[in-house]
Parts: C-alpha cells; sequence; structure tokens
C-alpha cells in the first residue's frame, strides 16, 4: 500500500464502503461485525494469515468477541458457530466464490434468501469475498511482512473500528 | 440470469457497477490506475497490462472478462494484435519479450495461489529487466482480477456471445480508459 499511493487509495475506499458505509444502508441487514467475519472467513480459506488475524479481530472488537472464539469457531466449521442462519447460507456463498465464481448455485441463492438476505446482502457477500481473494494474493503474492503478537492486532482493530481503514498508517501502538 | 436484481440490461462488471456505483467507483478507479497509469518505475505498455488481464481472466474461466480485455489488449497493440491470441493459446513460445513472459508466470502463480510466487520466480523477471514497479503492478493486476472474475461470475452477469461486441468495447476501453457507465 506505501509502494503504491494510486492503488492505495481506491483498494482503502473499497474496504470503508463495503465493510464499513453500507452497514447502515436501509436495505442492508449485515453488521460491521458480520462483513468483517465474511472477509476473515474467505482468508483463512485462503490461508492468509495477516488478513485473516487483523479482519478477525476487528470482527471480534464488533462483536464483543474478546477470547476471539467465535471468530475461531466460524473459521474452524461455521456450521456449528453461533451465528444465524441468514449468516450460514451467506458464508456458504462467499466460500464458493473463494473456490470460483461460476460455483455459486442458485439454490445457495434461494436459501440465503429464504432466511432474509436481502439482494443486496447477497451483492455485498459475493464482492466481499471476491475483494478477498485479491486482497490476500496482493498480500502473499509480494510476501509482505506480517506481525506475531496478538495484542498489535488489537490495538489496530480498535483504530480500524473507530477511524476506517487508510494507508497512512498511524495505528501502530506507542513503543 | 443475474443471481440478483440488476434493473438494467448491460453485460459482465457493467451491469454490477450501473447496479453499485458506490462501489462500482473504487472498482473503476483502481482499473485505470493499475490499467493505465501504472507505477512510477514500471515498463510495462497498456496493451501488455490489459493482456496479464485477459491471461488471468482465462485462467480463471471468465469469458466476459477474457474476451474484453483481449479486445482492449488487440486495440492498443494495433498492428501487433495477434499476439493476444497467441499468447493466451500457446504462453510458452509466443513471440512476447522475457521479461513479459517471466511476469506472466508471476500473474499465473498468483492466480491459483498466490503462496506460490517464490523468491526463484521474481528473481527471473529481474533478470530480464522487470523492475519493482512491474512485478507489483503484475501481482496487483492478477489478484485484482481474481476479484474482477469471481465478482462477475459469482453474480451470474450477462455475457455476450458477439465477437463484434467485445470488439467495440475494446475500442472503448484503449481509448476512454475506465470511466464508470451511467444507466443510460
Amino acid at each position: 500500500m506505501a509502494f503504491s499511493p494510486e492503488t492505495a487509495r481506491p483498494l482503502n475506499d473499497l474496504v470503508n464502503v463495503l465493510l464499513r458505509t453500507n452497514a447502515t444502508h436501509p436495505e442492508s441487514t449485515l453488521s460491521e461485525g458480520e462483513r468483517e467475519l465474511i472477509g476473515t472467513y474467505v482468508s483463512a480459506k485462503n490461508d492468509c494469515f495477516f488478513c485473516q488475524t487483523i479482519h478477525g479481530a476487528v470482527a471480534s472488537h464488533h462483536l464483543g468477541d474478546t477470547e476471539w472464539s467465535l471468530v475461531q469457531s466460524v473459521k474452524q466449521d461455521y456450521t456449528q458457530a453461533a451465528i444465524s442462519n441468514k449468516l450460514k447460507a451467506l458464508l456458504a456463498i462467499a466460500g464458493s466464490v473463494q473456490q470460483g465464481g461460476k460455483q455459486v448455485s442458485t439454490e445457495q441463492i434461494e436459501k440465503a434468501r429464504a432466511e432474509g438476505a436481502t439482494d443486496r446482502d447477497i451483492h455485498d457477500t459475493v464482492l466481499i469475498a471476491a475483494a478477498f481473494c485479491m486482497f490476500n494474493r496482493y498480500v502473499d503474492g509480494l510476501n509482505t511482512w506480517a506481525p506475531d503478537s496478538p495484542d498489535l492486532y488489537r490495538y489496530r482493530a480498535q483504530k480500524v473500528a473507530e477511524y476506517g481503514y487508510t494507508h497512512e498508517d498511524h495505528y501502530l501502538p506507542p513503543s | 440470469m443475474p443471481h440478483i436484481q440488476l434493473n438494467n440490461e448491460a453485460p459482465g462488471i457493467r451491469s454490477l457497477v450501473i447496479y453499485r456505483p458506490d462501489t462500482g467507483k473504487s472498482l473503476y478507479e483502481l482499473a485505470q490506475a493499475l490499467l493505465r497509469a501504472g507505477s512510477p518505475d514500471s515498463t510495462l505498455a497498456d496493451a501488455e497490462r490489459e493482456l496479464i488481464a485477459a491471461y488471468v481472466s482465462n485462467q480463471n474461466n471468465t469469458d466476459f472478462c477474457r474476451n474484453s480485455h483481449s479486445a482492449a489488449s488487440r486495440y492498443l497493440f494495433g498492428d501487433r494484435a495477434d499476439l493476444v491470441d497467441q499468447v493466451l493459446q500457446s504462453p510458452e513460445t509466443a513471440p512476447i519479450s522475457p521479461k513479459l513472459r517471466a511476469l506472466l508466470t508471476i500473474a499465473r502463480c498468483v492466480t491459483a495461489d498466490a503462496r506460490t510466487v517464490t523468491d526463484e520466480v521474481t528473481a527471473i523477471a529481474r533478470a530480464e529487466g522487470a523492475t519493482d514497479g512491474d512485478i507489483h503492478d503484475t501481482v496487483l493486476i492478477a489478484a485484482s482480477f481474481s476479484m474482477y472474475n469471481r465478482y462477475v461470475d459469482g453474480l451470474a452477469t450477462l455475457t455476450p456471445e458477439d465477437p463484434a461486441a467485445y470488439a467495440a468495447m475494446g475500442e472503448r476501453m484503449g481509448t476512454l480508459g475506465y470511466v464508470l457507465p451511467t444507466p443510460n
């Protein structure tokens, strides 16, 4: 992101609109925490350590999941996690998108609708899943450095929840 | 038929960004920054950037993106337009520079599984003259088309079958670049 500010700006705009602004749209039933969970789930399926850890931390922050146990259960087996049936149906769509766009079936869409998902929710789920297939590849394709400390991710998650995503990195804890 | 009600008859990505300009704006700005401007030290021509996009879309089996970006690449290559189909059919033997061939290998690794982009793969590209900007742009073009392809296919958007439709798109993309469409 710092290497290429010209592309960082639309990338940050995209996640801010998808993961944050749209959560309050009248036709959206997906909260910020649920949107972050979808991004975390896709990042785990792509085995991207940095993305699944930071977005997992942001999801946990929004959902009051202080021990990260809910996020862990979604990554391990979302069908058994303590989340709504609607979110499970949307995670199934996200999982198909991760495999390839053509894997999304009409049955999966109908199931999500039957559980209360709006067209807007379905659109956002597909684009969140697709966008994380990009971010994961960008981060891993350039073999970027990722910190280990969970506290650092917790700190950044709190800043992201408060101020949103930005490429001007002022989210490092004071040393 | 698309999986959700898009309220317009446009094909592929255009139907999605007309439906949702809030996300469409960033998606088009990203395409413009990557496929036209590029990193300051990059040596890649616009025709080559479009070719990488078409190559990745071909690997992901997304016909709309492959056909439209192939058409844009052909338009921009001008009298070397035949290169596009030669690369899609046989990237190993197509008459392109060793640098572009090495960058296409990086794009293929990113598309399949980004963890397979090894130091060796990037070292080969550097030895053939690729700059850091070339490598960055190639990785992000491949990554972004791993998004665009999934977005277009994941919502089952309309894919025209007439090659003439894509030739017109290619000319528009080659001359105007990526400008957010309006409903009519």
